[in-house]
């Protein structure tokens, strides 16, 4: 399988990025780590005329500290993220979940926010970026905006962004001292989550203090589990106090049936996992 | 057209590829390296794996164009020039870490990747490794063994005894 000829460009810098894309005629696709794009190219469910490849860019890679807050770089790979130092410090569910992306080979090349804006409702990242309350810078021909996680998933493989804008770098509030962890089902030979569950906990004195709870394909887009937070806030940390906050989980879900599994199978599964996600990250 | 020049298992080569040329096949079409294959076209079974600038990649899913100035490396090219084989390759024939053969070059240039990274992966760590790499004979209790022989004998180390029977 072969895509359907395309224009190709190759900025190196945002700014030419955005020319690019400018100049790229009617249908322009932005090409992050292409490990989505291109098999979809291939089975020619996309026929860009235009593909600008952001690979070359350095300065969308990388990340960094400023004051209350990391910085990762749209175009930072997903093997980068696994290693990176200030990632496990103040962010590891970020870490933990991408370790869970497909397999070593698409790590190499796919990225951060690639991931985040394909916003597939089975990725793994969209979930976590809400749970952590990132937000996301995007660049446009007037300048740059920064929009909340809570408002940059629109809908099915929908974002915030607009056409001609690029997503550049994802702010993430530092969480130091916060237990963390990803809770994920999944097919064996298929790293597309079933459901999964991000879950973020904030003890204070034996007790739950606030917790912060994403889930991953429960809908077209990824949810809060805020009634599982609220029931959360201020309980002691105790493995019942948790499941009975877990039975929350399925709360103004509205998950797809598919060939892996019916919606209230999701609804089922989505209780069970909530629990292991906060019990985990609760430490408990 | 766009022009690239690329090395590949250790020779330089400058060519015209059209954007929407796939790395796998500008290997197997235009330079004849029809030891990296294609087996499933949809980025899920690993058969194509190839190291671009060190690193596995699958290389069904990546343009040919994107490999300018780079440096490819695959199955073709990881023996020694007079012929030896590359540890992995020699564990896998050593410890029969194949059936029919397709899914193999793959599984090679994943396990050395994972190996450059973990030079001593438990079996679940081995396992998880190479999750890209799908084996439709159901070999890989024996790729397992052959990816655990050629880290020790890429260390310098003897191999622990294989344990339980022969799949």
């Amino acid at each position: 399988m072969i895509p359907a000829a395309f224009a190709y460009a190759r900025p190196t810098t945002v700014d030419e990025a955005l020319q690019a894309v400018a100049s790229g005629g009617e249908d322009v696709k932005i090409m992050a780590g292409g490990q989505s794009l291109i098999p979809v190219m291939r089975l020619r469910l996309a026929a860009p005329e235009t593909v600008v490849d952001l690979t070359r860019v350095a300065e969308l890679r990388g990340v960094r500290e400023d004051d209350g807050a990391i910085v990762i770089g749209a175009m930072t790979t997903h093997s980068d993220v696994i290693s990176d130092p200030l990632i496990a410090r103040y962010a590891p569910l970020i870490a933990e979940a991408t370790e869970t992306v497909a397999d070593r080979q698409v790590r190499h090349r796919g990225t951060f926010g690639g991931a985040l804006a394909h916003a597939d409702p089975a990725g793994d990242l969209p979930a976590v970026a809400l749970a952590l309350d990132a937000e996301f810078v995007v660049a446009g021909p007037g300048g740059r905006r920064t929009v909340p996680a809570a408002e940059f998933f629109v809908d099915y493989l929908t974002t915030a962004l607009e056409e001609g804008e690029i997503l550049v770098e994802i702010r993430v509030p530092k969480r130091e001292g916060w237990g963390m962890h990803y809770e994920k089902f999944n097919r064996v030979a298929q790293a597309w989550s079933i459901v999964a569950v991000a879950a973020a906990v904030r003890r204070e004195d034996g007790r739950i203090a606030e917790a912060r709870i994403g889930l991953t394909n429960m809908g077209p887009t990824p949810l809060r589990a805020t009634a599982v937070e609220e029931a959360l806030a201020g309980v002691d940390a105790t493995a019942e106090a948790v499941a009975a906050a877990a039975a929350h989980a399925a709360e103004g879900t509205d998950p797809s049936s598919d060939l892996n599994a019916q919606a209230d199978y999701r609804r089922h599964l989505v209780t069970v996992l909530t629990r292991r996600a906060v019990s985990t990250a609760a430490g408990l | 057209m766009s022009q690239i020049s690329v090395r590949v298992d250790g020779v330089s080569y400058s060519d015209d590829v059209e954007p929407r040329t796939l790395l796998v096949h500008y290997l197997r079409e235009q330079l004849g390296k029809i030891g990296t294959v294609v087996g499933c076209d949809t980025s899920n079974c690993g058969a194509c794996t190839v190291h671009l600038d060190g690193e596995a990649v699958k290389s069904c899913t990546v343009l040919a164009v994107q490999a300018d100035g780079s440096e490819v490396t695959t199955i073709e090219g990881i023996a020694a020039s007079d012929g030896t084989l590359h540890p992995m390759q020699k564990a896998f024939h050593e410890m029969h870490g194949l059936q029919c053969g397709f899914c193999t070059p793959g599984m090679i240039m994943a396990a050395i990747d994972l190996v450059g990274d973990n030079p001593d992966p438990s079996e679940d760590e081995v396992r998880e490794g190479i999750e890209g790499n799908l084996c439709r004979c159901t070999g890989y209790q024996n790729i397992v063994r052959a990816v655990q022989q050629a880290a020790h004998e890429m260390q310098g180390t003897a191999a622990p005894e294989p344990t339980g029977a022969q799949a």
